[in-house]
């Protein structure tokens, strides 16, 4: 039993370094990604249990290829290599019927008809909106554009003064341009507020003094704030109803993707900061806040976006004084944003609740003020952990647009439904042409969005590395 | 001027900067702290120890009101304690607090940990609090850091930058809540070291801890707290050396025995 063991010398120095070698081919490169992400997977025939892993991981990729390729092929197929892209003769249905129907394509023809989403363009992207006047949804769409794009590129400079202009002068300008402006309002009363805030900001100003006494001074801040939003609202109400000359378009003449961008795009705009003060409002120690807050957010989620556009559009009306008349497209407008508000609200609030109370309290300790450690400190770090939901939100809001169409606006999907309807194009291709169009739209805005995101998340994960 | 620094070193009687009367608090029905009294004077340096659960924490967490107490009255630097948010705010000015798990702000940089609170909080230029910063950095030993991320640093580095994030507000007093406990081993000491260095300068301090190397190297006077309530006070010397309380016989039995 008690062999004993042959007794090796237990000590061991290196005289030599240890060469540094290249990798295997299964570890680096192309080579490398190939083995780890295909082929280690069906590569196991050691035993009879791998080998029939390996054997049905080989069957099931290999019938992954043949579905993709042929789907991939079919939708090319339908979209570009089969495709009519003109109608030189100006023929109209007759460019994409086959011969069979009357046409000269080939029976048994099926793909996309172009020309007919080419001859709808306008009127799938502005709808009604006046020809001769559309160089003003250009510019606002243009000017939207670059705005966008200069805030997001990181090398431009001016990105905060740039962002500053695109929410605060981009609206007011765009409203002018897409409505003409002019509003009816008379100057007067303009002119009667813009005094009044005035007043109301001077009062601030000697309150902040100590000139009106101890009581004053404590609502001071209070007096200038108001003031500042009457002076603000009145500044922007004299704008609007000012006669630029140009012609009024009414919105019920707006169509298209012009009116999912305009309802995407302030339902985004608002919902975000609507939302994060609903969600600090419903985290609030004081009980009537957070209990108006918490019926808020509980009541437009717990009612379907139709039924909110179906009351706003068709039943607030009938609760309103005679003669009062909101724009039918500024009630979808908020209907839309305090829904989407609601929803926001609850994705901002997961993101506080992951903030840990340390924070909080090391915020405290060092003596921020309540808005200046949400806003320094919280906010910064709770948005950050929900940037996938906020975008999902923003994504989900952006198709949810679509809705509009229930209460007579008609956005990108409901003008490419009512542009299916004419004749002189009918085929048997023109639906699924037009749905493929407005599905490729969509899927480049949602897209995009998806895409910023994680380029945002990984940039704000590798500004901290945790 | 030299007299002036001896003078407050010796802490005379009518500089009082904290004092705590009949202070009680409850977390729901439980009694948390009973029967508080304590005067703090400028340029004192107090240890509280004691078993955990004793209060000890709650007690220096109510100085600045990071949590309320429902009885007694509290005077920082002559501001009374209560709802008044200017009151509590001009405290939290002059109190700095250095907390167990650091609690920096993990998404700004250290200078921007260190800067953020004397720019917004005391409208301070941003050149100047940089300034400032970079001195406090250079004090705690850590200036190289300045602009990397709190998640990049060890431990030890977090919780000095903590240390340095609170000297930038240059306040009259700091509060030391466990400030090794989540510390290894190897880096209590950089923690301690810088410590030691700030009380030698004359900072006014309360430290909950127990380093009991510590307390008997700087402090004044060392609290031994147990149940919500005050057990003992007592300068270093004696409150290790004799021990008058069953309890605090207990309790130093039990941590110095190791």
């Amino acid at each position: 039993m008690a062999k004993t063991p042959k007794v090796t010398k237990p000590e061991f120095v290196r005289t030599t370094e240890a060469p540094l070698l290249p990798p295997p081919a299964t570890e680096a490169g192309i080579t490398g990604w190939l083995w780890h992400n295909v082929f280690e997977s069906m590569a196991d025939f050691n035993s009879p249990m791998a080998a029939l892993r390996s054997l049905f991981m080989i069957l099931f990729s290999l019938l992954l290829v043949y579905v993709f390729t042929t789907q991939i092929y079919g939708l090319l197929d339908f979209a570009i290599f089969s495709a009519v892209f003109s109608d030189t003769e100006g023929v109209k249905r007759q460019a994409c019927w086959t011969v069979q129907q009357g046409g000269a394509l080939p029976d048994g023809w099926h793909a996309a008809c172009w020309p007919f989403v080419v001859a709808k363009q306008k009127f799938a992207l502005f709808g009604p909106f006046p020809k001769e006047e559309l160089w003003r949804v250009y510019l606002a769409l243009v000017a939207g554009a670059a705005g966008l794009a200069w805030v997001m590129i990181e090398r431009l400079p001016y990105r905060r003064q740039v962002g500053a202009l695109m929410l605060t002068v981009y609206p007011l300008a765009t409203f002018i341009l897409l409505t003409g402006g002019n509003i009816e309002v008379a100057m007067t009363r303009v002119a009667i507020w813009f005094v009044f805030g005035l007043a109301l900001i001077s009062i601030g100003r000697l309150g902040n003094a100590g000139r009106l006494g101890s009581v004053m001074t404590e609502f001071a801040g209070s007096f200038a704030g108001v003031g500042w939003l009457i002076v603000a609202f009145a500044t922007v109400t004299g704008i609007a109803a000012f006669d630029f000359n140009l012609e009024p378009v009414d919105t019920g003449d707006w169509g298209g993707l012009l009116i999912t961008l305009v309802v995407a795009v302030t339902g985004i705009v608002v919902s975000l900061p609507l939302g994060i003060i609903l969600a600090l409002g419903r985290r609030s120690d004081m009980p009537v806040i957070s209990v108006l807050c918490t019926i808020f957010i509980e009541f437009w989620r717990g009612v379907p976006l139709i039924t909110v556009l179906f009351m706003a559009s068709v039943m607030l009306p009938l609760f309103l004084p005679a003669g009062v008349n909101f724009d039918n497209l500024l009630r979808a407008l908020i209907g839309v944003m305090l829904f989407s508000a609601a929803y926001m609200a609850e994705v901002v609030r997961g993101g506080l609740q992951a903030i840990d109370k340390g924070q909080y309290e090391g915020a405290d300790a060092v003596g921020l003020s309540y808005w200046q450690k949400m806003r320094l400190i919280i906010l910064p770090q709770a948005l950050t952990h929900v940037i996938p939901g906020i975008v999902n939100t923003f994504i989900g809001l952006f198709k949810d647009t679509t809705l509009v169409s229930i209460v007579g606006i008609f956005d990108l999907l409901g003008a490419g439904q009512s542009a299916i309807a004419d004749a002189a194009w009918s085929t048997p291709v023109q639906a699924i042409t037009m749905y493929l169009y407005v599905g490729i739209i969509f899927f480049v805005f949602c897209f995009g969005m998806s895409r910023y995101s994680i380029y945002m998340e990984n940039k704000l994960s590798k500004s901290r590395r945790h | 001027m030299a007299q002036n620094s001896n003078t407050t070193a010796q802490a005379p009687a009518d500089d009082v900067m904290i004092s705590m009367q009949g202070v009680n608090k409850w977390f729901g029905s439980f009694h948390v702290l009973r029967d508080i009294n304590l005067t703090v004077h400028r340029g004192e340096r107090i240890v509280i120890c004691g078993p955990s659960g004793s209060g000890k924490s709650t007690l220096i967490r109510c100085l600045n009101r990071l949590e309320e107490h429902q009885a007694g009255d509290i005077t920082v630097q002559g501001i009374t304690l209560n709802n008044d948010l200017k009151n509590i705010d001009e405290i939290r000015r002059e109190v700095g607090m250095v907390f167990q798990h650091f609690n920096l702000f993990p998404h700004l940089s250290i200078l921007e940990n260190c800067t953020l609170a004397p720019i917004w909080v005391r409208r301070m230029p941003k050149a100047k609090a940089e300034e400032i910063a970079m001195h406090y950095l250079e004090r705690v030993k850590i200036p190289e850091q300045a602009l990397k991320y709190p998640g990049q640093l060890s431990g030890g580095q977090q919780q000095r930058v903590a240390i340095a994030r609170a000297l930038c507000m240059e306040p009259k007093l700091m509060l030391f809540d466990e400030p090794t406990s989540a510390l290894d081993p190897e880096m209590i000491k950089e923690v301690l070291d810088t410590m030691v260095g700030l009380a030698e300068d004359g900072m006014s301090m309360i430290c909950v801890t127990h380093e009991m190397g510590f307390a008997r190297k700087v402090a004044n006077r060392v609290i031994f707290m147990d149940e919500g309530q005050i057990i003992e006070e007592k300068d270093p010397e004696s409150f290790f050396n004799n021990p008058e309380s069953e309890r605090t016989k207990l309790f130093l039995s039990q941590i110095l025995d190791h």
